[in-house]
């Protein structure tokens, strides 16, 4: 692998630091590659706050952080949930993660926003008993959070 | 001269040779209560939740009605008295009747039957008469109810409301006769006659629409739109695989969406017809802007007067019409260059007797039931008591099929669906096959008998007790409280989710929450086999004979000091 300043027109500050930065990888392994891009930790947190501090902290509330999922789960094990981010109030998200605060790991999703992405996410995820969802976004360093109870309910009465 | 029409005669002063007493209301005794002058120029009819009662019949307004936080103490969670109160009615009077338990059965026996659908016909083509262009709404549980409209799939209740008149209507237990057969109904019979409006239900998986979300109608010069919200929990209150695919919810954000895209497109007057519940209703009135009205139904309360709910946007009327087929509200708008001016909104409670039956209804409701005529006549029992199931807790019929359910599958426990429909019988009534059916009519009748331990009995107790009475109405789903049959319990409205149910006790012994317990049921959300509730509560009256007077077990109510939703 080899670069040249005049074709890639890049100052030599950045390419000291590029450089740096493949130097460093050359040495990891495929396999702790993987363990950067998701955070094994986190994934592996068995309550909330577990999950937060291996992220790096406890979120702060964000109402640039649009979180829709259903008040009342119509099947526990596949629960729609959506996360958009009104990008005028919160800018630079690269990162978004969808946990699920009563399920035995409440890690459920992350999802990598490369730069130019329109930070908006949609899937499935199970619930297992009523509890708080979080949507949190990592931006400029920083976690925000944003919160909304779905309730898992046994049925039937209705009406 | 049986019983009730002796008692019927006393309440009228006629044993005693005496006239008939004078009506409290002038415009009652005068029997001008029907004629309600037109104002301005957009006119909406609204009935909801008829569950199929083709003919008149009593229904019993609640004795325990709870609201909680915000919702207490508020429409509608005001019963008894405290209505009366709230709206200036008096004591004794039929619209006291009407709308609420008080003194219910010498005041039936007075006032007669309500609803049905030819009285209601009459009534309709009466208010329509000096409305030109008026609509016609309803707001779902329509084609469910009934023996007839079960065995008929619907169809009586169809064309029933085809006759009758109805533009627009939503849907929940319409459902409930399989996602099929209502496509099948919608294409085939409503197509020309009856939009079936709902934005609120989409496939699953791509998020396509399935029905119309709207209806849009030039009215007197004025475009109205009719958004329609089903039932937003139908697959949970509800077993799910009626609606396989198909997912509903109250979709907030969509509906704003949808109201913004028909003011758009130049509708001047906007209606939600609603089938979410009062306190849903209410709750999404002051969060969406837009909407002049929210017209609902589901939770069978009938609101006297509109209730004006102020949000960011304005000012939006919420509307709820009871149920069975017992009242017609009538909302009248007044738009002038483009914007509503004024608005006028009336309840009517549909008294059998003051409104002559419309003869082409009674031809219709007569050839429906001619087939059936055998079966649902049959007398299975009588009962000395008053029979009814609206209310927070257990009714006196929702016990006596309790009870059945006990003996007859030798059961512990026995627990019934908090259902809000299901008309009543005054003491000294006949207990026919079709009226157990009204009570029962339902396409998942099959009876379970299940083993379970002491402490998931409590945790479905807690269940059902969340959806009435979490904090947020959102997260309700507008059923009563699950019947039980020999359990006694006590609860806590107000305490937290998973925490309100206490003191558990069978035949004054604790509940262990180790044992297991033989727990009779119905209405399974599970596709199961086993025979039809009707079945199984026929056999045991017929056995019976005679009902004397059922023993309503009541839970202990802890923590409601001063809540005007509760009379025990």
């Amino acid at each position: 692998m080899s670069y040249s300043l005049e074709q890639s027109g890049i100052a030599r500050r950045s390419f000291l630091r590029v450089g740096a930065v493949l130097a460093a990888t050359a040495l990891i392994p495929a396999k702790l590659w993987a363990a950067i891009a998701r955070p094994e930790g986190a994934f592996k947190a068995t309550a909330l706050d577990a999950t937060f501090a291996e992220l790096g902290g406890t979120p702060e509330p964000h109402d640039g952080i649009i979180f829709t999922t259903p008040d009342i789960a119509e099947n526990g094990a596949v629960v729609p949930v959506e996360v958009s981010i009104d990008e005028s109030k919160l800018p630079g998200v690269t990162k978004l993660y969808v946990m699920v605060e009563k399920n035995p790991n409440p890690m459920t999703a992350m999802f990598m926003i490369p730069a130019g992405t329109k930070p908006f996410v949609e899937t499935r995820v199970k619930v297992a008993q009523t509890c708080n969802l979080y949507a949190v976004a990592e931006a400029n360093g920083k976690l925000y959070m944003a919160s909304k109870e779905t309730k898992v309910t046994l049925g039937g009465c209705g009406g | 001269m049986d019983r009730r029409e002796f008692n019927k005669m006393l309440a009228l002063g006629l044993a005693a040779g005496l006239a008939v007493p004078t009506l409290n209301r002038r415009s009652w005794a005068q029997g001008d209560a029907y004629d309600v002058p037109r104002f301005g120029n957009v006119h909406l009819l609204h009935m909801t939740d008829a569950h199929a009662q083709l003919q008149p019949i009593y229904y019993r307004e609640p004795q325990v009605n709870i609201g909680v936080h915000a919702a207490k103490n508020r429409a509608p969670h005001l019963v008894g008295d405290a209505l009366l109160e709230a709206y200036g009615l008096s004591a004794g009077t039929r619209d006291a009747h009407a709308f609420t338990y008080l003194d219910y059965v010498a005041a039936a026996e007075r006032f007669g039957k309500v609803g049905g659908f030819a009285h209601l016909s009459t009534l309709v083509q009466r208010v329509r008469a000096n409305r030109p262009g008026a609509l016609l709404l309803d707001g779902g549980d329509l084609w469910q109810g009934s023996a007839t409209s079960l065995w008929t799939k619907g169809q009586d209740m169809v064309d029933a409301s085809k006759l009758l008149g109805i533009d627009v209507m939503t849907g929940h237990w319409e459902f409930t006769l399989g996602s099929d057969r209502v496509q099948d109904i919608i294409e085939n019979d409503l197509d020309g006659h009856i939009d079936f409006v709902a934005h609120n239900v989409k496939d699953f998986d791509f998020g396509d629409p399935v029905f119309a979300s709207h209806t849009l109608k030039e009215m007197n010069g004025v475009p109205v739109a009719i958004i329609g919200q089903a039932f937003p929990y139908t697959p949970i209150a509800n077993p799910s695989h009626f609606v396989s695919g198909w997912t509903f919810g109250i979709q907030e954000r969509e509906l704003q969406e949808k109201i913004d895209e028909v003011r758009a497109a130049g509708a001047q007057v906007v209606v939600l017809l609603s089938h979410n519940g009062a306190d849903t209703d209410i709750k999404l009135a002051s969060r969406v802007t837009g909407l002049d009205a929210i017209m609902g139904g589901h939770t069978h309360d009938a609101i006297p007067t509109a209730v004006q709910v102020k949000n960011p946007g304005g000012m939006t009327l919420v509307t709820n019409a009871g149920s069975n087929g017992k009242f017609l509200g009538v909302l009248d708008f007044d738009v002038r260059n483009g914007k509503v001016k004024d608005w006028s909104y009336r309840l009517l409670p549909v008294f059998s007797e003051l409104l002559p039956a419309d003869p082409e209804m009674t031809a219709l409701i007569e050839k429906i039931r001619a087939p059936y005529e055998r079966q649902l006549s049959e007398v299975l029992a009588t009962t000395d008591g008053l029979l009814y199931r609206r209310g927070n807790f257990n009714g006196s019929f929702d016990q006596l099929i309790c009870d059945a359910l006990i003996d007859e599958l030798e059961a512990d426990v026995s627990l019934s669906p908090g259902f809000r429909w299901g008309p009543s019988l005054l003491p000294g009534d006949n207990i026919t096959f079709e009226d157990l059916m009204s009570q029962v009519a339902i396409t998942y009748p099959s009876v379970t008998l299940t083993e379970m331990k002491g402490d998931f009995l409590k945790v479905v107790l807690e269940d059902v007790a969340d959806n009435l009475f979490n904090a947020d109405p959102y997260y309700q789903q507008g059923g009563d409280m699950v019947r039980v049959g020999g359990l006694d319990y006590s609860i806590a409205p107000l305490a937290a989710s998973g925490q309100r149910i206490g003191d558990m006790r069978l035949n004054n012994t604790a509940i262990d929450p180790n044992k297991t317990y033989k727990v009779a049921g119905w209405a399974s959300m599970q596709q199961v086999d086993g025979e039809p509730i009707w079945d199984v509560v026929a056999r045991w009256l017929r056995s019976k004979k005679h009902i004397d007077a059922v023993d309503v077990k009541q839970p202990v109510v802890k923590g409601l000091e001063g809540n005007q939703g509760f009379v025990i």
